[in-house]
């Protein structure tokens, strides 16, 4: 740049500048038309068909009467709101999210120390766990649902269960969807630990140990502190994850003995549609309940996400 | 004394991430093996009585099960190869071009990643109903596009990172448009960070259920994970189990061939987007 500057005001300053404009330019051009068709696919899969949900639930509007579509404003959410089925379904989400997300950061993180502290047999173990992440989650559902079947299962007889029918009681089923989603997803959480487990700086933990702390203490306050994105990042994905579980559901006991989640009620509210505006009212608070768990998470846990985005 | 307790420590822990992944798979192989007719009585063994591919040669008989295989296949490649591309390009851009809107697509990415699908199917539902989507391939690709494309670009903007750009800067300075350095000095580079985006996608779209039972009606379109939950034994006296653990271990095979070959690349690529490398 230097050399610039030592040239006469003679020289072509301007030229340059407007070079680099267009250049810019083409740049901005060429960025914005190689994103173009990946956001548009995902604006029309997600914003169009929100807002139109969001337009529908506010009209009573039955398939099975058409022309008796009426506006009624915010009268499908207090319909929602005062049902006990709705928060039946919101307990029934609620405690599958918090058991399971519980349960996979403990086993998790039981999981990870394994792995991270492999001294053979490493890739054997990676192979391993990533066989249930990989499994299609409809064959893990159904594999579990045999499992504790009356007739097909082998549960009950192993644990000398005699004749306890799992699917026929609400916290029986609700234990055996949530025991087969923790199977499934606590690989996905380990490995995210482990990696997590891989910045923990060894030399920290190693002084904690030459100044006398004991294994839990060193957990506590070295390896826990220096990994807590990793972790909240695991928890914040798993929670969403988890909150919107369906495919269990639907195998196991298809709503059945009240088990249904949220997810499964809009379904079948919209789908086996009785009734377009209250389905999609109940979509909507999905949707609504799903932002403030984020929000919760990046505001108030303060989750970095720069680090997700692949950002710097 | 303390460290053979770790040793050993060690040792149950991978036994029991062992048996973690392995036993249900073990159980639902076994459970293609047995003959309808054990699982009916109650108090049937772990293990078959009589081994029997009769399973097998039934799902492979229906309709049901083939189309959806051939749906599942088709469709997932489909959507995979679309969507990679799609990713690809944006992350590249993201990368390595100056323009308005990068923080936007991908917080708009991220937000798609955590978007409760169910609240969607309703209205796609419809929509796909009035523009004769409903029931085709192309009407699952799409949303299948739609919603792997987030971890795609997370995966492919961790990996880009890490390319040496300079590489680019010179070509271009040889002469190379944006487009040629891309092409032929980038694409190679890249490769690696985009199969494995590929991977990941595919493993998405072939596990996805929910659009997959909303928005299909008949064999047209309708994927395997779907049709699993259609499967009604050979006679009103038969439980479909012995049949649905047969075609689930059929479609488990692809995903156990991925993971054994590509192990490396999925734990990579899981754990790129989500910690800083």
């Amino acid at each position: 740049m230097t050399t610039t500057l030592e040239r006469p005001p003679k020289a072509p300053t301007t030229k340059v500048k407007v070079e680099l404009s267009d250049r810019g330019r083409a740049e901005r051009k060429l960025g914005l038309l190689l994103s173009t068709p990946a956001v548009v696919v995902m604006l029309v899969v997600t914003a169009y068909p929100l807002l139109n949900a969001l337009y529908l639930s506010l009209f009573e509007y039955r398939l099975t009467n058409p022309e008796g579509k009426t506006f009624v404003g915010l009268r499908n959410y207090q319909v929602v709101l005062t049902d006990r089925l709705f928060w039946t379904d919101v307990a029934n989400t609620f405690i599958i999210t918090v058991i399971t997300v519980g349960v996979e950061l403990v086993i998790g993180f039981g999981f990870a120390m394994v792995m991270h502290k492999a001294i053979f047999a490493r890739k054997t173990l990676r192979t391993s766990i990533l066989l249930p992440y990989g499994i299609v989650t409809v064959v893990s559902a159904i594999a579990w649902k045999y499992a504790f079947d009356l007739q097909s299962g082998f549960v009950n007889q192993w644990f000398g269960l005699g004749d306890f029918a799992w699917f026929s009681h609400r916290w029986s089923s609700l234990a055996v969807i949530i025991f087969s989603e923790i199977w499934k997803t606590t690989p996905f959480i380990s490995l995210l630990l482990l990696a997590g487990l891989a910045q923990v700086p060894g030399d920290l933990d190693e002084a904690a140990s030459v100044d006398g702390a004991t294994w839990w203490q060193r957990f506590y306050k070295v390896t826990i502190p220096n990994m807590k994105g990793a972790i909240m990042v695991a928890v914040l994905f798993r929670t969403l994850d988890a909150w919107r579980i369906f495919d269990n559901i639907y195998i196991m006991t298809a709503g059945a003995q009240q088990t249904e989640s949220l997810s499964f009620l809009t379904y079948k509210q919209t789908i086996t549609r009785t009734a377009i505006g209250l389905g999609n009212a109940v979509g909507v608070l999905l949707f609504l309940s799903v932002v403030l768990i984020a929000a919760i998470f990046i505001k108030g846990f303060k989750v970095d996400l720069s680090q997700v985005r692949g950002g710097k | 004394m303390k460290s053979r307790d770790t040793h050993w420590g060690w040792i149950v822990g991978a036994v029991l991430i062992l048996i973690w992944s392995a036993f249900p798979i073990v159980w639902i192989l076994s459970l293609s093996f047995k003959q309808p007719g054990e699982v009916i009585g109650g108090n049937p063994q772990f293990l078959p009585k009589n081994w029997t591919w009769s399973n097998y040669d039934y799902v492979f008989s229906i309709p049901l099960f083939t189309h959806a295989l051939v749906n599942s296949i088709g469709i997932s490649l489909i959507a995979t190869t679309v969507g990679v591309v799609f990713a690809t390009l944006v992350a590249y851009a993201i990368a390595r071009l100056a323009f308005p809107g990068k923080g936007l697509i991908l917080g708009f990415a991220l937000a798609i990643a955590m978007f409760p699908v169910a609240s969607l199917v309703g209205p796609l539902f419809d929509l796909w109903r009035n523009i004769g989507l409903y029931d085709t391939w192309l009407g699952l690709i799409i949303p299948y596009i739609s919603f792997a494309l987030p971890l795609a670009l997370w995966t492919l903007s961790a990996f880009f990172r890490e390319i040496p750009w300079e590489m680019e800067q010179a070509a271009q300075v040889d002469g190379a448009t944006n487009w040629q350095a891309f092409r032929k000095v980038i694409v190679p580079l890249a490769a690696p960070g985009v199969f494995t985006a590929a991977i990941l996608t595919f493993f998405f779209c072939w596990n996805d259920f929910v659009f997959g039972i909303s928005l299909t009606s008949t064999d047209n379109a309708r994927p395997v994970p779907a049709a699993l939950a259609f499967f009604t034994g050979r006679s009103q006296f038969e439980q479909p189990a012995t049949y649905q653990a047969a075609a689930a271990v059929i479609v488990t095979i692809p995903v156990i061939i991925l993971v054994l070959l590509f192990q490396r690349r999925i734990v990579a690529g899981l754990t790129s987007g989500a910690v800083k490398g």
